[in-house]
């Protein structure tokens, strides 16, 4: 369910804009942090805001690697495999992440506490390997960091 | 000691806040051009000072807003590119968190040039914690009366709104950027028309990048000649350099353009990483081609004498690469990277950077055919020049010139598989 206050921002979003449209993306955003995903409300919601239809804003959603259209971990885990993380050992050291956490990329834990991705560059690379949970930057890691990160969030 | 422009108040505590920046000059820039400059004149004083773009194509800042055209009775937009995605690139990032009133006060420059009233702040999504930091900077401007109605009673009205991204390198591209703004997938689009006169809505547009603005209030605070003077003579000023990988203190580092490399990376740097030796340097973003110990030896960091070496300074982000680095292993990590990221809009970009990715595996995996590494080679020759944007041309130089200077790393994978599990 979309909350009556995540339905009034949107409401003020649009009205940023000179032309609504423009609003989509936050608006996608706000509806990923409601539900944890796009549902198909939140979707349907936005396309009956914008005057557009379901496909319009469910095909222009899927074009970008941060919205998806089903739950995720409470802690998302995103891993940055580019160049200057790979350089700094980040392969080697997102293994022993995964085998921490007993899953691979692109999986999520059978208790749904995390799901991990493998993303490209995150703008850290001069204090890498790093990730990404949720929002929160965790950067010069090491296998012992990784340890007490994933204790932290238990 | 180097100048410091724009990393100068990065240090200070506090040195988000607004009584920070006022407290170091701030603002003291757009009082003078509003005060007393014509939108030509700031113009003027920005072509003056050699600034070129700091998102990657350099292209000359002052010309940029010049192209916009004044008499189209159309509303103009300043769109601030803080999209931050090509690989080994974080210093915006450093701006946008310790001095956002340094783009702000650029924007407030930047839009009173062109006579853009409305502008936004495309950032990536990942960036989510910067976009808070940024709207409070925008209350507190608001509230000093920088931004909104009459600003500074000149009768200059200015808005600006922060726009999150959702992931997708490509959207870094103007147009691209122009497309996702508008609410819809991140297609390039084809130029001419440039943004600059067809943008955003259809309306004449500037997009510039962060750390382009962030310099623009000491242009016109201490005047074009002076920053000019900071650099060399046809690279203005100073820029950030975002320097990863082997070395002992990566970080970002302002330095004067035309520095040298070596320098940069032996001195600034601390060299590299457990006494190792140098074997390559990406001296522009991972789209810029790979240099050669010997060839970053002699580079001085300046759009010139890149071009001479037939790379580029792009984004200013430098990753450095030690004596044991695979560069077969990066080049193929840099083209997956593409293949990840191509917008999938044309053939040669979405199929090629498809097949190289399948030839690097296959090589990896000791499948690899002896004609394997000059097919790589071809194939990115062939999608050189022949795709919809830059994004084709990138992924292309990533491989060739790499196998052109390092043929023995990639030949190294074609001997009989005991080896290379031996290796
Ligand atoms: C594939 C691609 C990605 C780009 N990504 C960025 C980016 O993340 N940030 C940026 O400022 N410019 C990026 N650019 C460059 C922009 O297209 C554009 O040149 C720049 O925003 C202009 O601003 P400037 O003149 O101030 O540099 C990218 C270009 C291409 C082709
Ligand atoms: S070159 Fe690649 S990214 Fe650019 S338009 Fe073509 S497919 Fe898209
Ligand atoms: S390469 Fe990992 S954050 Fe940039």
């Amino acid at each position: 369910m979309i909350s009556e206050k995540a339905n009034q921002q949107m409401d003020q979003m649009i009205a940023r804009y000179p032309v609504k449209r423009s609003a989509m993306i936050p608006m996608l955003h706000l509806v990923q942090a409601e539900e944890g995903y796009l549902s198909e409300d939140g979707i349907r919601l936005i396309a009956s805001k914008l005057d557009l239809t379901y496909m319009d804003v469910s095909n222009t959603a899927s074009f970008y690697t941060m919205f998806y259209r089903r739950p995720m971990g409470k802690y998302r885990i995103q891993w940055c495999r580019s160049i200057s993380c790979m350089l700094c050992g980040g392969d080697a050291l997102r293994e022993h992440l995964e085998s921490r956490l007993g899953i691979l990329k692109g999986q999520m834990t059978p208790d749904g506490r995390f799901s991990l991705a493998e993303v490209e560059c995150l703008g850290a690379c001069g204090r890498a390997p790093m990730m990404q949970i949720n929002a929160d930057y965790y950067e010069d890691l090491t296998p012992a960091g990784i340890d007490r990160i994933l204790e932290s969030l238990k | 000691m180097t100048t410091k422009v724009i990393s100068a108040r990065f240090d200070l505590p506090d040195s988000h806040r607004i009584e920070t920046y006022v407290a170091e000059g701030g603002y003291n820039a757009l009082r003078k051009a509003l005060g007393g400059m014509t939108p030509e004149e700031v113009i003027e004083e920005v072509k003056r000072s050699a600034l070129r773009g700091r998102g990657g194509a350099g292209f000359p800042t002052g010309m940029k807003w010049d192209f916009v055209p004044k008499d189209n009775p159309k509303p103009k937009y300043l769109v601030v590119n803080a999209d931050e995605s090509e690989p080994g690139t974080f210093k915006d990032r450093v701006i946008l968190e310790r001095d956002p009133h340094a783009l702000i006060e650029g924007i407030l420059l930047g839009s009173y040039a062109i006579g853009c009233h409305q502008s936004f702040i495309y950032i990536r999504g990942e960036y989510w914690y910067l976009i808070d930091i940024l709207e409070q900077a925008i209350a507190e401007a608001r509230q000093r009366g920088y931004l909104g109605r009459d600003i500074l009673e000149s009768g200059f009205d200015l808005d600006i709104v922060v726009h999150p991204g959702a992931g997708a390198y490509i959207c870094g591209e103007e147009t691209s950027l122009l497309e996702s703004l508008e609410g819809k997938r991140g297609y390039p689009r084809i130029k001419p028309p440039f943004p600059a006169v067809v943008g955003l809505y259809g309306c004449p547009t500037a997009v510039n990048n962060v750390e382009t603005l962030a310099s623009v209030p000491p242009i016109i605070l201490r005047g074009g000649d002076w920053y000019r003077s900071l650099g060399t003579g046809k690279s203005g000023g100073t820029r950030l350099f975002a320097v990863s990988g082997h070395v002992r203190k990566p970080g970002v580092y302002e330095l004067p353009m035309g520095y040298p490399l070596k320098k940069l990376i032996e001195q600034d740097c601390g060299g590299i990483r457990n006494g190792k030796r140098l074997k390559a340097v990406i001296p522009g973003g991972s789209s810029a081609p790979i240099l050669t110990a010997e060839e970053a030896e002699r580079a001085t960091l300046d759009f010139e004498c890149l071009a001479e070496l037939k790379s580029m300074l792009g984004s200013g982000a430098i990753i450095v690469m030690d004596e044991d680095t695979d560069i077969f292993k990066a080049c193929w990590r840099m083209t997956e990277f593409y293949e990840h990221e191509s917008c999938g809009w044309c053939v040669p970009c979405r199929e090629g950077t498809r097949w190289m990715s399948k030839i690097f595996e296959r090589i990896h995996c000791g499948e690899g055919r002896p004609r394997d590494i000059d097919l790589l080679a071809e194939l990115s020759n062939n999608m050189f020049g022949r795709a919809h944007c830059p994004l084709g041309d990138a992924s292309a130089w990533a491989v060739e010139p790499a196998i052109r200077k390092f043929r023995g790393e990639f030949e190294k994978y074609l001997r009989p598989p005991a080896k290379v599990a031996a290796s």
